[in-house]
């Protein structure tokens, strides 16, 4: 039975990170330049970590499958980045910061790999500010900071609405400045299809250049991966159109242990769905619930529009079920909490869909000046997507899918199971548990990519000097070469009659019905079913026109749609082996008489690491066990 | 409501391209308009035909990936509004819409709708950063920054890259994306250090590119953030200025 290494230094938790660097090897200057490196994604995680490496000497190749490196998802995130900073004096630390991490998490994260992520949360400040992101100050001139859910501290640093996207132009243009100087080759419109592996080893990967339609290999001595997460595999999410899980999903098929795929986070505001081709779902940043009040009429059968509602009959539901938190409860419960008034038919809009977010109380007492100024650029792009006006009538929200704690297993090196490979950002699953707390995925994108991996990629490198990477004349590179190339001409070759997105459109409905915002044992079995059928159908009656050696985005996306098929039936295996409710994780038959997540600390408290045993063949489910040393398990409450 | 799409069509780089009329029938008003082109592409591939080839990714206004000209106005003609946040609601039953590619020597086509805005990428990398590597940051409070000025720089750096305002020009200019930019940063203490050698250098890169600004505004007028001309002037004298002063004395107060 395959057993799991965290390699979690030994020590107190506040000096495993200093006494980790310290023990780890070096790689002397002048022999970095001896070191290939190959990144995928160019996102916070991707993009940071690139221009790290860049500027420590390495001879770096990164991919991304936009024109260019910066439209990255993370360019959309919209509220801010968390850093123990204490600017504000309210009582932060980095051990309150991590505290609320791991607590956010519902305790089934690795208090390691929290506790280094909240001890260089203030470095990543200082540097992003070095690098001219331009965040948002109070009047003295100092940095201003705002609350975020789940922590009763400010916090989150934030440049306006468009905190995601200072951040990555920030990375971005870092890495601009090593590619100029020759550091850093970008390879842009080209998409990573396979992961190759020598002896055990990553050797490099294989791509298609998305508008010739040449597939190339690259080999290096490490292969990082940063290619975010996998919500579009409800085909309605907050993601990007692109967002995908090739990249990974491709490692984990090639010996990468996939952990908790179930752990996905349905955010508590977004525009509800209006129609039934809706291509996508539009955030409203968690930043909105500082000013917003969330509400729904407390008779069900009130049809009268949200003005003409009397204060009391309506139904503040977040501040009177959770009043110490209120309206800045954390997403996952903030998310069950709407789903409950929805269910109780309290609903609200055309479909009865959504809950009501309202800003009068806070226009009334600040102005509508100071509200334009923090949220300006959101309440815009309400008012673009539902033609109502924010600052007029409340926004009508819905929880959707956002973000994905699961990923690729690693260790506290950042290293997946297979040396030399590695995952970093929301591609991981290391940080936050089973739910993330609001402005921390900017946070850990960056860590990881400028303080983390930077660091722990040394101590494997440094045994492979003047080894030269395996030749991508090898058959190992020229045999994923052609399973890449045949699985493209299958695709074009079925000529079926059905679309791409009409199957993706159909594993969303599932996957949102039966693994969403509440999961049962009957309806996971019964996914279980539906998603195999759903596949086999898909390889034999999806159409995708065009051809393989020109531009075909349709090609690109049934390529990537097909691998949603396997990590749908996985996430529902894992949700149905998980025996309790945790954070996004909700199981119906575990919860309080409240309503609460349940947690079973006795059994579950472990991440579940998923082994590839081939196609067709069930994974090999592996427990890392999870213990807590510094934060006391509790039932979380936030009332 | 019914559509007639008028749409360039282009199978790659260099190779001949042309107009194609479709019929687009029961699009939802509330449908967005790259939903329109989604249904209309599903359509396509239903029949076995090719879908019109486009950028877009976020669907949120903020990546820059889409754009296109839309009866002869880049993101068309909602101000301040990328492609992608434009509603089927702003456009009335029966119309006929004409869709095509960024139009600009710079910007060559790559296929139907997509162009290679690459040179943005060669711009930025000839100076659009502040040279500072990772690691030994000072603490970001030690730098106090006047909040009118924090609020300049980020109005200027909200730029989203989409290369609507090249499209807009008659010249085809990349003045307004690049001195956003140098706006972005030249306006920050952070960036005083490298300011002059950086706005030559990024100006100099541009003109590799795209052609002169003659005032004419249509960039700021297409900008889908509003990115004001008056950065253009700031460019202006900068760029006279990185050719007048003694960069030796910079350190002096």
């Amino acid at each position: 039975m395959t057993t799991l290494d965290a390699k979690v230094p030994a020590g107190p938790i506040q000096d495993k990170w200093t006494s980790h660097r310290f023990d780890s090897k070096l790689v002397n200057p002048a022999n970095k330049r001896k070191y290939e490196i190959i990144i995928i994604g160019t996102g916070l995680a991707g993009a940071s970590a690139a221009a790290s490496f860049g500027e420590m000497g390495y001879k770096v190749r990164v991919f991304t499958y936009h024109d260019s490196p910066r439209r990255a998802h993370s360019i959309a995130a919209q509220g801010g980045i968390n850093a123990a900073k204490n600017y504000t004096n309210d009582g932060d630390s980095i051990f309150r910061l991590f505290y609320d991490t791991v607590k956010g998490g519902d305790y089934r994260s690795r208090e390691a790999n929290v506790y280094r992520l909240a001890e260089v949360a203030n470095e990543i400040i200082d540097q992003c500010t070095a690098q001219g992101v331009p965040f948002a100050r109070e009047y003295g001139g100092l940095l201003d900071n705002r609350s975020f859910g789940g922590a009763q501290v400010s916090r989150t640093f934030y440049a306006r609405g468009q905190t995601g996207q200072q951040l990555l132009l920030g990375a971005y243009q870092a890495l601009a400045r090593q590619i100029a100087l020759g550091n850093v080759t970008l390879y842009n419109r080209s998409e990573m299809l396979e992961v190759v592996t020598h002896e055990g080893r990553a050797a490099g990967v294989v791509v298609r250049d998305m508008v010739s339609g040449e597939i190339s290999s690259h080999s290096a001595h490490a292969v990082v991966l940063a290619t975010g997460g996998y919500s579009n595999v409800f085909f309605l999410s907050t993601n990007a159109m692109a967002c995908n899980t090739t990249a990974i999903w491709r490692a984990h098929r090639k010996g990468a242990h996939f952990a908790n795929p179930c752990f996905t986070q349905i955010h508590p505001t977004c525009i509800p769905v209006h129609d039934e081709f809706q291509s996508k779902l539009t955030l409203m940043s968690e930043s909105l619930r500082n000013d917003g009040r969330i509400w729904v009429p407390i008779n069900p059968d009130d049809t009268r529009p949200a003005n003409d509602i009397p204060e009391d009959e309506r139904d503040y539901y977040l501040e009177r079920i959770y009043p110490s938190f209120g309206n800045l409860a954390p997403r996952d419960v903030a998310s069950r909490a709407a789903m409950r008034m929805i269910d109780e038919n309290r609903g609200i809009g055309p479909l009865k869909n959504g809950v009501y977010l309202d800003f009068a109380e806070a226009i009334g007492r600040l102005g509508k000046d100071v509200i334009e100024a923090r949220y300006g650029n959101l309440f815009e792009m309400y008012e673009r997507i539902t033609d109502e006006d924010p600052y007029v009538v409340p926004m009508r929200i819905y929880p959707a899918p956002h973000y994905t704690m699961g990923g690729l297993w690693v260790d506290y090196n950042l290293m997946t199971n297979v040396p030399g490979l590695y995952a970093i950002g929301e591609a991981n699953f290391s940080d936050h548990g089973a739910n993330r707390l609001g402005a921390s995925a900017l946070m850990q994108g960056l860590a990881d990519g400028y303080f983390v991996l930077p660091y722990t990629i040394a101590d494997y490198l440094v045994d492979y000097l003047n080894v030269a990477p395996v030749s991508t004349d090898h058959e190992v590179f020229k045999d994923s070469e052609r399973e890449v190339d045949e699985r493209m001409k299958k695709l074009l070759s079925i000529n079926g009659m059905r679309t791409v997105d009409s199957f993706h459109r159909e594993l969303g409905n599932i996957m949102i019905e039966h693994c969403g915002l509440a999961r049962s044992k009957a309806g996971l079995e019964k996914a279980l079913v539906q998603i195999p059928a759903l596949r086999e159908e898909f390889w034999k009656n999806v159409r995708v026109t065009g051809t393989e050696d020109s531009y075909n985005s349709e090609l690109a996306k049934a390529a990537r749609v097909a691998d949603f098929f396997e990590l749908a039936e996985l996430m529902c295996r894992d949700a149905l082996e998980r025996e309790e409710s945790c954070g996004g994780h909700f199981r119906v038959e575990h919860q309080t008489d409240e309503g609460e997540a349940q947690r079973d600390d006795v059994n579950q408290a472990h991440s579940s690491a998923w082994e590839w045993n081939g196609y067709g063949q069930a994974q090999t489910h592996i427990k890392e066990p999870l213990e807590f040393e510094y934060v006391a398990l509790a039932q979380r409450s936030y009332k | 409501m019914d559509l007639t799409l008028k749409v360039w069509r282009q199978d790659g780089p260099g190779k001949p391209g042309e107009f194609k009329e479709y019929e687009a029938k029961g699009i939802s008003s509330e449908a967005s308009f790259l939903e329109m082109l989604d249904t209309v592409n599903e359509r396509l591939v239903e029949a076995g035909d090719v879908p019109i080839e486009f950028d877009h990714d976020c669907r949120e206004g903020i990546c820059g990936m889409c754009g296109v000209m839309i009866n002869g106005h880049p993101h068309g003609d909602q101000k301040g509004t990328a492609t992608c946040q434009l509603h089927m609601r702003k456009f009335n039953d029966g119309d006929r819409i004409v869709i095509e590619p960024w139009r600009a020597t710079g910007l060559p086509v790559v296929r139907d709708l997509i162009v290679d805005r690459s040179p943005l990428d060669r711009i930025i990398e000839a100076g659009g950063y502040i040279s500072v590597n990772t690691g030994g940051a000072p603490d970001a409070n030690l730098i106090p920054i006047p909040k009118p000025a924090a609020e300049a720089s980020m109005d200027a750096a909200a730029c989203i890259g989409c290369a609507a305002c090249i499209a807009a020009c008659p010249n085809s200019a990349g003045q307004l994306f690049t001195s956003a930019k140098l706006a972005h940063l030249n306006l920050l203490p952070q960036g005083q250090p490298e300011r002059y050698k950086r706005t030559a250098a990024m100006v100099e890169k541009m003109e590799e590119f795209f052609g002169s600004c003659t005032n004419h505004g249509e960039c700021e007028e297409a900008c889908p953030k509003s990115i004001s001309i008056d950065n253009i002037a700031l460019m202006n004298r900068d760029y006279m200025m990185a050719k007048l002063k003694d960069r030796r004395k910079f350190g002096q107060r």
